[in-house]
């Protein structure tokens, strides 16, 4: 097995001993009570209530896991001192950073299955989907986990160079900053300034643009997903992510470990 | 021609600090040294003189300011170097939700060894640290000397020729010492380099072929300990009983010191003659007289006051 691949095994036996998958339990009991819920409601919009319900827990619990368990994959191991022996083995420090991120990734893919799997349950149990309200939803969870990689990309960046509060504030910050990269696009010029429409343009280019991520209202009315969305998210987040981990790379190679 | 197993030559490491980090800290300063194939040696030296900084250079924890360093020949920049190399961090600490063989089998899987060869190894490694029992523990629940033993079987565990182990004794019961120097014989009887920074003085004395001196940064001295310890001027002491009050032998018991009616004098060589006859005059009796070796530890803290005398342990400028 490669390096990197050792170390993100690793990782991901460290997130399932340190209980992190026990928030299945919680999105278990929130699609439980759901799916009894939405009995009572319209007929026509269960289904709908049902999706949107259970992807923003699978978005919002991934996130979670992302944000908080993502600024602490370096820092920590730095605070703890745990990866001194580690780095002292034949193992470059890139190996180690796409490992630690690879090992996460891999947590929350199996997360988000296991929950795309309840919420797949759930949809069974008030049923009278059709072909293409599952499909869109498939593609909606696998939009999250594109997500999620990028926001662990984040999180794993500022991990390199800062202190867990910030790094937590900073992914937070250009998380939601990217929820909002279309409307920034979108500013008219003749309403502000050349200079401020001109930044706002520049960073709408330059931040993470979460927004093509979310096709949850697409997947709640069974709406099919073009696949040229699905190859350019594809696309998009693996160079996002290999920019930013070549980045944090860059840093954490250079950094004296005291 | 033979190549030393760590050579270091000029290396240096300043830490910026301050505002902008426009102040320096400079913690090694110009270290030239070098350790010999099959060599056992100790590198001692007070709280913050630099030892860990060195260490840590060495295994590429930290990036030197200036300077180079060679272990088997090959730089300290070149990853296929850790291949052969085992490394103790300070006060070390690992994933305590493993538990030791799972961290041991953790560690191999760098070294590319057949699953086979890995678990041989760790129930060889964790019995002879000591740990074959408590091998299915997780690490959180194992005391600092337990986590030292685990420490050294990963730095040992794929057989290197070359072994840094800082302060390895740290945190050791005298039991826990003793299998560490077992460790450390076995490892010199095996062929292997180990370079090790101490503070236990006596065991640095009882291991090692050669010491290294580091205070304020700076090496002070290297070389095999009775050598070091050699440049020392030699004293005589003299053991004797005395109940009397002879005005001639005034002068030597006020330079004594005294328990009951016996005395203990320490007086340069040259003087040992003089003296005796006085005592032998008075009445005194002598009860023994043996030559004052001077230890590692005298040796040491003569450095490190000579070092406090001249200038503070760290040099801190602006750029």
């Amino acid at each position: 097995m490669s390096r990197v691949g050792i170390v993100a095994l690793n990782t991901f036996r460290e997130a399932v001993r340190d209980r992190v998958l026990y928030n299945l339990v919680f999105f278990a009991l929130v699609m439980i009570a759901a799916s009894i819920l939405v009995g009572q409601i319209s007929i026509d919009i269960e289904s709908m209530v049902i999706v949107t319900l259970g992807l923003t827990a699978i978005s919002v619990i991934g996130l979670l896991i992302a944000v908080f368990i993502g600024v602490g994959l370096v820092s920590k191991e730095m605070d703890k001192r745990t990866l001194y022996a580690l780095l002292a083995k034949p193992v470059r420090r890139w190996e180690f950073l796409l490992g630690k991120f690879g090992g996460l990734v891999l947590t929350l893919a199996v997360n988000t299955i296991a929950m795309a799997v309840g919420l797949f349950l759930a949809m069974s149990l008030i049923k009278r989907s059709g072909e293409h309200l599952e499909g869109a939803v498939l593609v909606a969870v696998y939009f999250i986990l594109l997500k999620l990689a990028l926001v662990v990309a984040l999180a794993l960046l500022f991990s390199c160079y800062t202190t867990p509060l910030l790094s937590i504030l900073s992914t937070a910050g250009l998380y939601i900053a990217g929820l909002f990269v279309m409307e920034m696009r979108a500013v008219q010029s003749g309403t502000i300034s050349p200079a401020l429409g001109a930044l706002l343009r520049w960073l709408s280019y330059v931040l993470p643009n979460f927004g093509n991520f979310d096709v949850m209202a697409a997947a709640a009315h069974g709406r099919a997903i073009p696949r040229a969305l699905i190859a350019q998210n594809t696309a998009y987040a693996v160079l996002y992510c290999a920019v930013v981990l070549a980045a944090a790379a860059a840093i954490f190679t250079r950094r004296n470990l005291k | 021609m033979a190549t030393a197993a760590i050579e270091i030559e000029n290396l240096s490491k300043d830490y910026p600090f301050g505002f902008l980090n426009l102040k320096k800290r400079t913690s090694l300063e110009g270290l030239t040294m070098s350790v010999e194939n099959g060599e056992v040696f100790g590198f001692l030296g007070p709280n913050g003189a630099g030892k860990s900084t060195t260490i840590k250079l060495l295994v590429g924890l930290i990036f030197p300011t200036a300077g180079t360093a060679r272990i088997l020949g090959k730089s300290i920049s070149d990853i296929s170097m850790h291949a052969d190399i085992g490394y103790l961090p300070e006060q070390p600490y690992f994933y305590d939700y493993l538990t030791a063989a799972e961290l041991l089998d953790y560690f191999a899987r760098f070294h590319n060894l057949t699953a086979q060869d890995r678990k041989s190894r760790v129930e060889r490694m964790l019995k002879r640290v000591g740990l074959e029992t408590a091998g299915k523990i997780q690490l959180r629940k194992y005391s600092k000397g337990m986590l030292q033993r685990v420490g050294l079987a990963q730095a040992i565990l794929h057989d290197p020729k070359v072994v840094i182990l800082d302060e390895p004794m740290s945190g050791l019961d005298p039991v826990g010492r003793r299998e560490v120097r077992d460790i450390i014989l076995e490892l010199k009887q095996a062929g292997k380099t180990v370079l090790f920074s101490t503070h236990i003085l006596p065991d640095a004395e009882m291991l090692c072929d050669r010491v290294g001196v580091i205070v304020g940064g700076k090496l002070r001295g290297v070389g095999a300990p009775d050598e070091i310890v050699g440049m020392k001027a030699q004293a005589m002491e003299v053991f004797f009983e005395y109940d009397g009050a002879e005005a001639g032998l005034l002068c030597l018991l006020k330079k004594s010191t005294q328990t009951g009616k016996r005395y203990r004098l320490q007086l340069p060589e040259a003087e040992l003659y003089a003296a005796l006859q006085q005592l032998g005059i008075a009445g005194a009796k002598v009860l023994s007289v043996t030559q004052v070796k001077a230890t590692l530890e005298e040796y040491f803290m003569h450095l490190v006051e000579a070092d406090r005398a001249q200038a503070p342990a760290v040099e801190v400028s602006g750029k």
